[in-house]
Order: C-alpha cells, then structure tokens, then sequence
C-alpha cells in the first residue's frame, strides 16, 4: 500500500531542476507533489507523479540519476493540529520521519501528505490503527 | 608603511656573488669536475650509471660537456633509498633530512659538517639581500623536523650572528604573540602562511604593519605577484622569494635580492640547466623549461643532473644590486603532473587509484585545486549515478565523508569532495585533464 516517488540527484547548478521538470513536461507526466531537499552542493528533487515508472525511465535516458522510493501518502485534517496527531502516534513507537512534504491538491475535504519513516510498513499499521486513512497508490497517481 | 629599509641590504659574500661570468665558469668547471669524479668514485649507483652511459669524469673538459652525462631523477634517490647514494662516510653525517614521503618512498638526504656550512651559506647570503644583520631578530616558521625549511633559515640567520627564533609552523596564536613581542624583525615561512598572519592579525584589529617586521623570506611553494604585493603592503615589508629542494639541500639554493627580478642562485655551489622535459636537450639562454641541479660542493649526498621538474628560465644579466649571479624565475609550473597543495607533494594518480578501487563510483574524477582565500584547497568530484544513488541526504553525505576520508588517508590531507550528477565528468579520451589548477602563479 505505499506508493512510489521519484527521487532525483540534482546538482546545485543552474537550470537542473528546470531540465527535470521539462522532461517530464514533454511525457505529459502529471506532478501531484514535490519537494526538494537540498545541501549547499547537491539536492535530491522528491516527486510524487502520475507516471512513475514513465517518469524514471525518461528521466535516466536523459542522464539523471533516479531511483523510486515507497513512501505513505496519508489523509490529515486539514485544520490546526492535523499533521501533529500523526507524527505523535510515530513518535509515540519511535518510528522517525525521514522527511515529510504535502501535496497541493486534495482528494477530499482533507489534507494529503507524503510521508516516509525508518520503517513504512509498521508506520502503515500504527496509523491504521488510529483510524487514518492511507491512499491506495491508483488513486494518487490519478488524482 | 613600509618598514623595508633598503640601506640594510647587503652582498654576503661579494666575492663569490659578484664574480665575472668568466672567473664564475672557471670556478664551477673546477668544481664540476671534482664533484662528478667525487659521485663516481664514492657512489655505486653513478658508477653503474656512467659506465653503463659510456661516460666517465675525465669526459669534462668544459662546462657544456655535463651534457654527456644522464639526468637522475626522484626515482633514481628512491631506488636508493634510504642511504645508497651518500658519498661520505657514514661518521662523516651529521644530519638528516627528507620529504614527506606522501607519494611513496620518501627522498632522504643525509649532510655532512660541510653540506650544513654551504647551506648556511646560502640562505645568509638571502637574509642579508633583504637586509638581516646580526643584532636582528629572524623568526622562523618554516616545520622544523625532517622538513628542509626550518633548519636551513635558522643556519642562515645564525650565520649571519642574527637570533634565528625556531618558530615551526602551527599555533598562530604564539607566532602573532612573538612577532609583536620580541619584536621580530624578518619572517621566514611559507607565503601563505605569512598572508594567513596578516589576516589573523586584521581580525583582532591589529594593523599587521605597525609590527616592528620589515622582512621575509618566503618559499616552500608557487605564489605570485600579486601574494607579494599583498604581503608587503599588509606587513608594510619586503617579500622576497626562496628557493630550493631537499634533493638539492634545501631552501637556500636561490633567493631573490630586494631588486626582485628574479632569484640569485648560489651558482657557485648549485649549478643549474635548463632542458626542454620533452626532448632532454639543453636549452639557450633565457627560454624556459625544465631546471636542473648539479651540485658542485657537496659531500653528503652529491646530485649531478637532478631533474627538478620546476619550471623556469635563467638570466645571467648583471643584476641592478650589484650581483654577477645568475637570477631564476618565479616558477611557473611542473614538467610533470605533479601539483603542491598546502605545502604537501600530489599526484593525481593517488587521488585516482581511491576512486578506482571503489566500485560503486564510475572510473570518472576532476580534481580542482584553487586558493579561495590565502590557503589552498582541494576539491574532488566525482559522480553519482544509478548505482550509488540514494534517496536520502544523510547517505550522500555519508558517502561523501567516506570518500574523503579515503582520498585524506593516501594522500595526507583533506579535500572536499563534491558530488556530480551522471556524465558530466569528461571521460579519460588518451589525455583527459583531470587537475584544474586554478590558484594564478603566472
């Protein structure tokens, strides 16, 4: 039940994220969501696309380097404290987040975020638990 | 201000540096030949190489006939490491030297009471051209040890009567402290070192040039003009360059008068050739190559035809200062790959063998050597790509530290590496440039 995010090595150097996104311009790959994660020398580009396995495909034959991760794609209550229930149930077990990024556009009245932990799986179950609801991957590729 | 007083200036020994070109010829083919029969009959390894050369020490008739005779290089005092190529009797050596060793066997040079006295000699005659005297206070922060740099100006200063204080490198703290307080009044060490002084003493609000300081001495690496002019309005001084290779005997073997034209070589004990690295032919007068020593007094370790590697050019014009000697240029660049960063010897190759022993990097480097502010800096970069990519900061930098520390264990000290995305390093075509030197020593 995780889905997959295209992770981009990109060098801090003018125009690389511009080429990125071009590419999956020209494939008519949709981005549902994104972050960027960045050093002062190197940034990794983090997407969440309608086309995964298109979109690493396309993006290596250009001469990036790709790699997809799974990662929680989760509903929050888009109102104060909404995100911070969920990471107080990981934090409660310990389960640490790697790195936490929203999308733009909502499936429902709720708020998305994409979510990636130490272990995903076990974050999965304790969420469920909770009463979260995580998206099944065909409906954020499509959303 | 500068504090530079030109009527300290002084010729130590106006015999010998102010010789005519005619007198300078005979004295070095006398000597020449001595020291040539000297090697030969007290060294194995020239033994073996002239013979095998079909040449011998009775071939020197003049001075151009050293050109019969082979070049050695640092190979050649390798392979005879650590004491085959000493010609004194092992009684006879009262000191020792070597480099770093940091590309492989290290050069070892053992001197004897008389190698130590042309030594002194030398670098006096240096600390005199920029006006050392003997009541003056010379502090010396060249590395003492096994390194040539710190022994050779002390001797100098000594010689001259000067109190030559051992500084060594390191602990800027104390060097400013000493420097103020003595008050010194020259300064030997490496000329980013004496520019990283200044700045240190800028950043307690100290104007470096209302220091009692009016001199220095600076060598041990390539630097420019423009670190000179620095220098000397930040210390308000005369930065005057030296020169010299432990193979040779270390700094002390040429050394710029105040006049700053080029550096006086102690001609009379070093004698130098300009070849062309290519085709090892001797080049005319003026054009630049590759210079090469023979040394014509030595006893410790005699050096006939060492190929330095530096490159440079000779001009045997009287000098405005009143010497006869021979003046070398500012060196300009190596004959081979060969790059000198904070004072340590690298060769690409070591950086090179790093990256090919780890699989999970492609067989594609570029090394950037620059000096953003004073000191020199290091950076490798190298590609990720399919197989080393992950998703996650923490593991590129770790895979970053991890290559660091690698390249840091083989070659000594530290680089920043950089990671680069996949193909962007050109690949090795016959020749690929892997060094960009972008430090100006022009």
């Amino acid at each position: 039940m995780t889905i997959k995010q295209v992770s981009v090595f990109l060098e801090n150097k003018k125009g690389r994220l511009f080429k990125a996104l071009h590419i999956l311009k020209n494939e008519d790959i949709d981005i549902r969501a994104l972050s960027i994660a960045d050093t002062s020398e190197f940034g990794i580009l983090r997407m969440i696309v309608s086309d995964p396995i298109k979109a690493q495909e396309e993006l290596q034959k250009e001469k990036f380097a790709v790699s997809l991760a799974d990662v929680l794609a989760i509903e929050v209550d888009d109102q104060p404290g909404g995100l911070e229930k969920a990471l107080d149930i990981l934090n409660n077990k310990d389960q640490n987040v790697e790195y936490i990024y929203a999308f733009v556009e909502k499936r429902t009245q709720k708020a998305l975020v994409v979510l990636n932990t130490q272990d995903n799986e076990t974050s999965r179950q304790l969420l469920i638990d909770e009463g979260f609801s995580i998206c099944p991957p065909e409906e954020i590729y499509n959303i | 201000m500068n504090k530079f007083r030109e009527e300290d200036v002084y010729i130590f020994n106006k015999k010998r540096e102010c010789m005519s070109r005619e007198d300078m010829r005979e004295l070095q083919l006398r000597r020449l030949k001595k020291s040539v029969k000297y090697a030969y009959d007290n060294v194995a390894f020239y033994r073996d190489l002239y013979d095998k050369n079909n040449v011998a020490p009775e071939d020197l008739k003049e001075l151009e006939d050293l050109e019969l005779f082979p070049f050695i290089t640092k190979d050649d005092l390798r392979k005879t490491y650590p004491f085959d190529l000493q010609a004194a009797l092992k009684e006879d050596w009262k000191e020792v030297h070597s480099t770093s060793g940091t590309t492989g066997i290290p050069t070892v040079a053992a001197y004897t009471q008389k190698d130590l006295d042309i030594w002194a000699e030398s670098t006096a005659r240096g600390l005199a051209s920029v006006g050392v005297h003997k009541n003056d206070i010379v502090n010396v922060a060249y590395g003492f040890g096994l390194f040539t740099g710190g022994h050779g100006a002390q001797y100098g200063a000594q010689k001259i009567g000067a109190l030559a204080v051992p500084m060594s490198s390191g602990n800027t703290q104390r060097q400013m402290n000493f420097l103020k307080d003595f008050p010194a009044d020259f300064l030997c060490c490496t000329p980013s070192y004496a520019l990283y002084l200044a700045e240190s003493f800028e950043k307690e609000g100290i104007d470096p040039s209302s220091i009692a300081l009016r001199g220095g001495l600076f060598g041990a690496e390539m630097w420019t003009e423009e670190i000179r002019n620095k220098l000397e309005s930040k210390f308000g001084i005369s930065a005057q360059n030296i020169y010299g290779l432990t193979e040779v005997i270390g700094p002390g073997v040429s050394v710029d008068c105040h006049i700053k034209e080029g550096m006086h070589i102690a001609e009379d004990h070093f004698y130098p050739e300009i070849i062309d690295p290519n085709t090892l032919e001797v080049l005319p007068e003026g054009e630049t190559g590759e210079i090469v020593f023979t040394s014509l007094t030595k006893t410790g370790m005699p050096v006939i035809r060492y190929r330095t590697k530096d490159i440079t050019s000779l001009n045997y014009e009287k000098c405005e200062c009143g010497r006869t000697t021979v003046r070398m240029n500012r060196i300009t660049g190596r004959s081979d790959d060969m790059i000198k960063v904070k004072g340590v010897i690298v060769f690409p190759k070591q950086i090179e063998e790093v990256i090919m022993k780890m699989d999970e990097l492609a067989p594609a480097y570029q090394i950037v050597v620059s000096r953003p502010d004073t000191l020199d800096e290091i950076e490798v970069q190298v590609e990720i790509d399919q197989a080393n990519f992950k998703d996650s900061i923490t593991d590129l930098e770790g895979f970053r530290h991890k290559i660091g520390e690698r390249i840091k264990d083989a070659i000594g000290i530290s680089v920043k590496v950089t990671l680069a995305e996949p193909y962007t390093i050109p690949r090795s075509e016959g020749k690929a440039v892997r060094v960009i030197d972008k430090r100006d020593f022009s």
